[in-house]
């Protein structure tokens, strides 16, 4: 079957900036693929490549088989977007925002009206819907945009940061209606978020992008195995027979316990206490997403930090010699 | 080609909306005409040029068509700020067309201009000379064309502007220009050589002229001129304009 989304080294600059470089990837219907990468990675800009926003500067995209930059008006039949940036009317209330959208997109009456109901309900702004949009709190207003984006039902859906801003209840409500569009309806879903644990139980796969280009692409458990251990802290006096086991992969001292990294933590956490003389306490830290997140990426910032550092003491040095 | 006339409607249908929700920006528009038509036209007791009526009589028509210019251009002018707002991304995204983009909007500029133009008739009609039914309806017919042209006009500067910022220069560089240099508040003498150009050049000219012929029965062009200048500049900012829309990407 041809994927839904496919790129072919598609590629974006801004005057001197490479923002999306030569990017291949390939999204079959109904996978949900996880965009992760530190600010200015390229991922607002891939996605607004993907739904014909923006025009490749070369490259090819192709939604549903359809060439995004040759056909942009019937691939925009079949996507549905969440943008990053607020974008719903001020002016308008929220009903009447959902019902331009559903216009738009050539829904009729009827349809449109018990969708709408059916959205509002999710987002739990019923109450709230004949109301100004320049009314509502930053969280409703985002809520109201998801529900706008999930409104026409698309084929290919991108969320861009879709939860950003939301409480911890709407975001999960979020999460299994996602769940449930892509298993009754099929839908493909393009990700982005900075939260780890969202990218981790929403997507088939990862891809992990930095300055444009894809670093990591995997299933999130696959990513967490290959790149990271788990991790167990123990407390108390820890026989040099246990640290050297051969699914230790290195330990450090810590405190008055010690941090070790334990492949295959389940098979052989049994083992590792057994030989350890006496533990009075254990921690265990299952590696996350994050982890991952920061070893691919993670250096690179630390690194501009340091320069953005030195930056700023030099310039207050330079300012107190220019006072004196 | 078919046009989306569903997904059209929707732009308007939002352009109305948001239109009759801003009274301060409907009274706003009317500031300057309103000052031109009892400040300057009463205040100044200059001769009228046609006979049998007053000066401010002589320039009513001319501030009419001011609310046309006014309107048109600023309304034209503000899908910067849908652009600096992202709402215009939503209408982006949406399976329509650039040049059906361009047809609701520009059908909303010309919606906006009517009901200003309808709100001066009425003050007209009151304060300052008789119109027939048959004058106000002929006037609402040449501002459909005429705020069509100029909102064409704003859009496509609109459609090419980074920030709200250019805003005034427009209106200092492009609007109050089109407006002085129309014959609206004097008549435009042979002699004048440099006045005259301009005032033949300037589109605007001929929309003051038209309806001042409507409205007081006095004009310098025949209907077929003003008419004729209205459609050519009519068809080449929407040519522009379709071709701006078409060009439109999200950038910030
Ligand atoms: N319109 C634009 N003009 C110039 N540069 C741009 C433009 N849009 C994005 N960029 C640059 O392209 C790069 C990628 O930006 P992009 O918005 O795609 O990042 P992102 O991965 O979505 O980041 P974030 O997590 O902060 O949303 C950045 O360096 C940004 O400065
Ligand atoms: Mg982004």
């Amino acid at each position: 079957m041809e994927p839904s989304v496919k790129t072919v080294n598609l590629t974006k600059k801004f005057s001197d900036i490479t923002a999306v470089d030569s990017l291949s990837l390939e999204i079959s219907q109904g996978e949900t693929l996880g965009f992760l990468g530190p600010n200015g990675a390229g991922k607002t800009t891939t996605i607004n490549m993907l739904c014909t926003l923006l025009r490749p500067t070369s490259g090819s995209a192709y939604i549903c088989g359809i060439d995004a930059v040759k056909y942009p008006l019937e691939v925009r039949k079949k996507t549905g977007i969440i943008f990053q940036e607020p974008s719903s009317d001020d002016m308008l209330t929220g009903y009447e925002n959902l019902y331009l959208h559903a216009m738009l997109y050539g829904m009729n009456k009827n349809s449109a009206e018990k969708k709408i109901k059916e959205m509002l309900f999710i987002t739990g702004l019923e109450k709230r819907a004949g109301d100004q949009v320049r009314t509502y709190s930053g969280g409703m207003r985002r809520r109201l945009e998801i529900a706008r984006g999930l409104l026409h039902e698309p084929a290919v859906l991108f969320l861009d940061e879709p939860t950003l801003g939301l409480d911890p209840s709407a975001r999960r409500e979020i999460w299994s209606y996602l769940g449930k569009i892509k298993s009754d309806r099929k839908t493909t879903i393009i990700l982005t978020t900075h939260y780890m644990e969202e990218a981790d139980s929403l997507s088939d796969r990862i891809a992990v992008i930095d300055r444009g280009k894809i670093i990591a692409l995997d299933s999130p458990s696959a990513l967490k195995s290959s790149l990271g251990e788990d991790l167990v802290f123990l407390k108390g006096k820890i026989s040099d027979q246990a640290l050297n086991l051969p699914f230790i992969t290195h330990f450090e001292k810590k405190g008055e316990g010690y941090e070790i990294a334990v492949k295959g933590l389940s098979k052989n956490i049994k083992k590792l206490l057994e030989e350890a003389e006496d533990v009075s306490e254990i921690e265990i830290r299952r590696v996350s997403l994050e982890d991952v997140f920061l070893k691919l990426t993670g250096k690179k910032i630390d690194e501009e930090g340091k320069e953005e550092s030195g930056g700023v003491f030099e310039s207050v040095v330079r300012y107190n010699s220019v006072r004196k | 080609m078919t046009i989306n006339f569903r997904a059209v409607y929707a732009v308007l249908l939002r352009e109305i909306k948001v239109f009759t929700r801003e009274k301060e920006r409907v009274i706003s528009i009317l500031v300057s005409p309103l000052l031109f038509l009892f400040a300057v036209g009463k205040g100044i007791e200059a001769d009228s040029p046609a006979a049998g009526f007053t000066y401010q009589q002589f320039i009513y028509p001319g501030t009419l068509a001011m609310v046309i210019l006014f309107t048109s251009i600023t309304y034209g002018l503000y899908i910067v700020w849908d652009k600096r707002l992202d709402f215009l991304k939503e209408v982006l995204a949406a399976p329509i067309s650039r040049g059906e983009l361009f047809l609701g909007k520009a059908l909303g500029g010309i919606f906006s201009a009517v009901c200003e133009t309808i709100i001066l008739l009425i003050i007209g009609a009151f304060f300052v000379l008789k119109i027939n039914l048959i004058s106000a309806l002929l006037c609402l017919l040449a501002c459909l064309p005429i705020s069509l042209m100029i909102t064409a006009m704003g859009l496509s500067i609109g459609g090419k502007m980074k920030s709200m910022e250019g805003f005034g220069l427009v209106m200092s560089f492009l609007t109050w220009p089109m407006f002085f240099l129309s014959g609206a508040l004097f008549e435009i003498k042979d002699e004048n050589f440099w006045l005259k150009a301009a005032g033949i050049i300037n589109p605007f000219t001929y929309c003051v002229d038209i309806i001042r012929r409507i409205l007081i029965g006095y004009s310098h062009f025949s209907v077929f001129t003003d008419l004729s200048v209205i459609f050519a500049w009519l068809i080449l900012t929407c040519f522009i304009g379709i071709k701006i829309f078409g060009n439109l990407q999200q950038g910030k």
